[in-house]
């Protein structure tokens, strides 16, 4: 099938373009960039963009789907769904699940179940059996199976000796260790630790617990060589002390979630418990840091950790609620509305924290804008007023704390692997 | 004149003229209180549900019998918290207890904020009886009663409450109602049992007992939780007691009248000496007395307003 997506504005930094132009698809590869003649038009289905932002498809590389064992929350189909209304035309999933991601058969399975959607999913394997940092999960085969990465996310590796072994072992792939950096001794707390938390009087999460741990694994990414990405980085030391492994040289590299940059722990008064998460709301000093390290260059990524609850378990004391948001379907308009519109990031910044830097962390292929390609596409309405609206979200899990927020900026269609999903509408290309 | 809010959730919102307001009522039901028949009908056909996810004795006993004073209904609904995970969820048992048509609820829990939670699922009135280590406010306003009764004033006293301020609900809504009544308000503790940031709340910090003794008026003296021993937040009782404890000698060595009180339950010999504990300074059977006539006062003007 031939389509054609006339009017568009391509934006792709790595080919540093940013253009009217038109693209023809064909059968799902790209088979012209430019004007279109009336030959290439004849038979083709056409899409007028109105000059809305045609960019490399985007990449969330920090998402938990609860398939295997909370299908209730959120499985593998629904999580898909979510990331192509929210743009993203490729995830990576986080091994917490039940069995956790340290089998071949896990990844299969969930290779499996995506396999005919839209979006793609890169498993993440769990680093070390069940996640419990004691024996190093069967890597060479997960990375066989599919694995793009290894983590215990949830919690950090346990210890250094098991860190360092897996990073030793991971240099034989080249993957990167996604690390939770949280230290298990500090761990536990329902909020930041501060002024609020003593105000609320809820259970404190001390900003160093996340910082020490930062500190470890770069140490060691240092000492091994192997490659360390923090995974929904939140405080200003850990910032800084990236900014300085970079500058090093250091295999470092770090995501922030979007609730890490607008939200601050002030948030949490009411104890709303979608506002309870790991790592917690911090000060407006980190959420600035945050900001500072998006825009230096510092945060490479930005990552929902999108994590799926039923309303039963969120619907609770805050204390005894678990961890964790839905992010997929609002991250890119709080990220258009904050960062863009606000002018923290241009949008090929912005184009490169979600689609040009997670592949490359992750070692995955990134669509040019050339005749011969294979079509993975966002678009984005820049400019689209729009309110969150957790109801008609396709995860299966509505807990968010951004419902009825007022959003510019939206992605409004995805396409890869031969299909379209454009103003809410499945093609088959 | 009515309380301004349809609760009482905490101190940190509660207005000046509502502090005053309770303590003043308070006063006319310790009158009650004195008299051979101890009952009055004010909130006959009330009804007032004790919800007690966390063992309770003194607080739930002082609720219910300020209820009985008043010619409430009180039925009590003890839950542990552990059955939470198991079974029923609070939202759900809730609403349940709402079914059966109650006019307030008093709720202590271990989470923080599940009061608030309260009000945003059933219609009654709530009051906070104790919420993890956020607040318990009719503690601190029998508190602030108690200081009232024996100073004649609240404001510009100075009172220091000592111990492990950072895990204790009583010490947050002291800092809150007495500031708000405009007391001088400090803490005295091991630095591991007062929380970060503290003097945000404009607290003086001591992590000397002498000098908060000479220093102030009243010495609020909060009881050593014995569990909190095994998280290792000071290393031994011997130790809290040696640098902490409230002695005859220590009180004595500073040569002041101080007033101390003592929420209760009393460690003998841990953060009070015995001797202090039944000595001349302390009124801890009248704060307790005086907790009966401040519940009754909160549940009077609660479960009258509309």
């Amino acid at each position: 099938m031939k389509i054609a997506l006339k009017n568009c504005q391509l934006v792709h930094p790595l080919q540093k373009i940013n253009k009217k132009s038109n693209l023809l698809l064909v059968d799902g590869v790209i088979s012209k960039v430019g004007n279109l003649s009336a030959e290439d038009l004849k038979n083709a289905e056409v899409f007028d963009l109105k000059e809305n932002i045609v960019v490399p498809g985007f990449f969330d590389m920090h998402v938990h789907l609860r398939e295997p064992g909370r299908e209730d929350e959120e499985t593998v189909i629904t999580g898909c769904d979510a990331a192509a209304v929210g743009g993203f035309t490729g995830i990576a999933c986080m091994p917490n699940t039940e069995p956790a991601i340290d089998s071949a058969e896990v990844i299969s399975l969930i290779k499996g179940k995506a396999k005919n959607h839209l979006v793609e999913v890169f498993p993440v394997g769990a680093a070390t059996m069940e996640r419990k940092g004691e024996v190093l999960s069967p890597m060479a085969e997960l990375y066989d199976a599919g694995a793009v990465a290894f983590s215990d996310d949830g919690v950090a590796i346990k210890t250094a000796r098991i860190l360092k072994t897996a990073l030793e072992y991971s240099l034989m792939f080249n993957t990167p260790i996604i690390e939770h950096c949280e230290d298990e001794s500090l761990a536990g707390g329902s909020m930041n630790e501060g002024i609020t938390s003593t105000f609320l009087g809820l259970p404190p999460i001390p900003s160093v617990a996340e910082d020490l741990i930062v500190m470890r694994d770069i140490l060691m990414a240092e000492y091994t060589g192997g490659k360390v990405h923090i995974a929904h980085m939140s405080t200003k030391k850990s910032a800084q002390m990236v900014r300085e492994a970079k500058a090093k040289g250091l295999n470092v590299t770090c995501e922030v979630s979007p609730h890490h940059f607008t939200l601050n722990e002030e948030a949490v008064k009411g104890y709303n418990t979608n506002t309870k998460m790991n790592p917690p709301l911090r000060t407006q000093e980190d959420v600035e840091a945050m900001l500072e390290g998006l825009k230096d260059g510092t945060i490479d990524c930005i990552a929902s950790d999108h994590a799926p609850h039923s309303l039963e378990e969120k619907e609770m004391e805050f204390e005894l609620a678990p961890n964790g948001i839905v992010g997929l379907e609002t991250q890119i308009g709080l990220a258009l509305t904050e960062l863009f519109h606000k002018k923290v990031l241009t949008l090929e910044q912005l184009i490169e924290k979600f689609a040009i830097n997670p592949r490359k962390i992750l070692h995955l292929p990134i669509c040019k804008f050339e005749a011969g390609e294979t079509a993975n596409l966002t678009i984005l309405d820049l400019n689209e007023i729009w309110s969150v609206n957790t109801a008609q979200f396709k995860s299966k899990s509505k807990n968010s704390p951004f419902n009825k927020r007022l959003l510019k900026g939206k992605a409004i269609g995805v396409v890869n692997k031969r299909k379209m999903f454009f103003q809410g509408k499945n093609l088959e290309l | 004149m009515p309380l301004s809010s349809k609760h009482l959730l905490g101190l940190e919102t509660t207005p000046k003229e509502d502090i005053k307001l309770i303590l003043d009522t308070a006063t006319t039901f310790k009158e009650v209180l004195e008299r051979p028949i101890k009952r009055v009908p004010t909130l006959q056909g009330k009804t007032v549900v004790n919800l007690f996810y966390e063992n309770s004795t003194r607080t739930r006993i002082s609720f219910e019998l300020a209820e009985k004073r008043l010619s409430a209904d009180g039925v009590n609904f003890s839950v542990s918290t552990s059955s939470v995970s198991k079974g029923e969820t609070f939202k759900d048992t809730i609403k349940n207890i709402e079914a059966m048509k109650i006019d307030m609820v008093v709720v202590r829990h271990s989470a923080a904020g599940t009061p608030l939670y309260l009000t945003q699922l059933c219609d009654a009135h709530i009051i906070n009886a104790g919420d993890g280590i956020h607040e318990h406010p009719t503690q601190a306003l029998l508190d602030m009663y108690s200081i009232r009764e024996k100073l004649g004033k609240l404001e510009g006293v100075k009172v220091c409450i000592v111990g492990d301020v950072g895990h204790s609900r009583v010490a947050l809504s002291n800092i809150f109602g007495l500031k708000t009544i405009g007391a001088e308000v400090s803490v005295c503790g091991p630095a591991t049992m007062i929380p970060r940031n503290i003097q945000d709340l404009g607290v003086k910090v001591y992590y000397n007992i002498d000098e908060a003794i000479q220093d102030n008026d009243v010495l609020n003296v909060l009881r050593i939780q014995l569990e909190r021993k095994a998280r290792g937040n000071f290393p031994s009782l011997r130790e809290y007691h040696r640098f902490y404890g409230i002695t005859n000698e220590r009180l004595e060595k500073n040569g002041k009248d101080i007033l101390i009180l003592h929420p209760g339950p009393i460690n003998r010999g841990v953060e009070l000496a015995s001797e202090v504990a039944d000595g001349s300074k302390q009124i801890i059977l009248q704060q307790v007395t005086n907790g009966v006539a401040v519940r009754m006062a909160v549940l009077y003007l609660l479960g009258t307003q509309n």
